[in-house]
């Protein structure tokens, strides 16, 4: 015991910030997955702006008049070639998400799959399946215009419950994306539009200030 | 004046025990491999301190399988998060008393 005091009273302050700010990085470190990939984000909102393109044209056709607005999709099969679209824009999304990811976390040398991941995906989950199911249901009964408003809740949901695991920036996104969709739910008919700046523009900007801001 | 040094904690005088003690404090459980991984010790160095903090029982083991293969689950009890807390109290006091 004596020894031990003796050996702490030769720490010099320096050392003892040193030790505490090494505990602090360590508890942060192991609670958070911070190898989230800023540029992943970029892309999904590009990905998400090419399909927003793609799904315009299919709803709207190739005229370019715009006097003759289409307001309500009520074609089963327009509404499948939407599903489509949108399908495959999540999949691109996740997958270069995971990709650049798991680059990334390489890089820093963590593992891609440690438990702050775990319980990041995991708290994820339940918001973006419910909202999923959701929406199926729905959709199912023919409420085509909840799909853009519901999406962007859920999503946003979900990011504000993810980012305890991550970082605190992801909420703010969040939260962005909670406020576009109660937005969006109040103006049926724009859907199209409110889901572009939700999981295309906010994508893009917040993507590229966590590139900038984490990245380098 | 107050002796600072008094809740020092003979057990945290290993930084590697400190450190796990800042895991499992910080989360609500830690398995040995990912530990390992994250404080880059082997497993025999990791597993002797995880010893240490049992015997003091500042943590609690919780064994289980995955499959076949064994996924050992660590967690911090009252006792240790108490310990822990009086400890770097002790080390901030430390530093203010150095500061006068």
């Amino acid at each position: 015991m004596l020894l031990c005091i003796s050996k702490y009273f030769q720490m010099k302050e320096k050392d003892i910030y040193a030790e505490l700010s090494s505990i602090r990085n360590l508890m942060e470190r192991s609670a958070k997955f911070i190898s989230l990939s800023g540029l992943s984000g970029v892309m999904a909102g590009v990905y998400a702006l090419a399909g927003s393109a793609i799904g315009y044209k299919i709803v709207y056709g190739n005229s370019k008049s715009l006097a003759y607005r289409e307001h309500y999709v009520n074609d089963a099969y327009i509404t499948w070639k939407l599903i489509a679209v949108a399908l495959a824009v999540l999949v691109l999304s996740i997958g270069t998400g995971v990709y650049l990811t798991i680059r990334k976390a390489r890089k820093n040398k963590q593992e891609f799959w440690n438990p702050g991941s775990k319980r990041l995906l995991v708290s994820m989950a339940f918001p973006l399946v419910t909202g999923g199911l959701f929406i199926l249901a729905l959709l199912s009964r023919g409420f085509v215009e909840i799909v853009a408003p519901a999406s962007l809740i859920f999503y946003g949901l979900s990011l504000v419950a993810g980012s305890h695991y991550t970082y605190k920036d992801v909420k703010w996104l969040g939260i962005m994306e909670i406020a576009l969709g109660l937005i969006a739910a109040l103006q049926p008919g724009y859907g199209l539009v409110f889901w572009t700046i939700g999981f295309g523009v906010l994508h893009i900007v917040y993507g590229s200030i966590m590139h900038f801001k984490y990245d380098r | 004046m107050k002796n600072p040094l008094i809740h020092f904690d003979k057990a945290f005088e290993n930084r590697i025990r400190l450190q796990i003690m800042s895991v499992l404090v910080a989360n609500e459980h830690y398995d040995f491999n990912s530990l390992k991984e994250l404080l880059e010790v082997t497993d025999g160095n990791l597993a002797s301190h995880l010893k240490a903090l049992e015997k003091e029982e500042y943590i609690t083991v919780n064994k289980t399988f995955v499959g076949r293969k064994p996924n050992t689950q660590y967690l911090a009890s009252e006792i240790g998060r108490n310990a822990f807390k009086r400890h770097l109290q002790a080390l901030e006091n430390l530093i203010k008393q150095q500061k006068l």
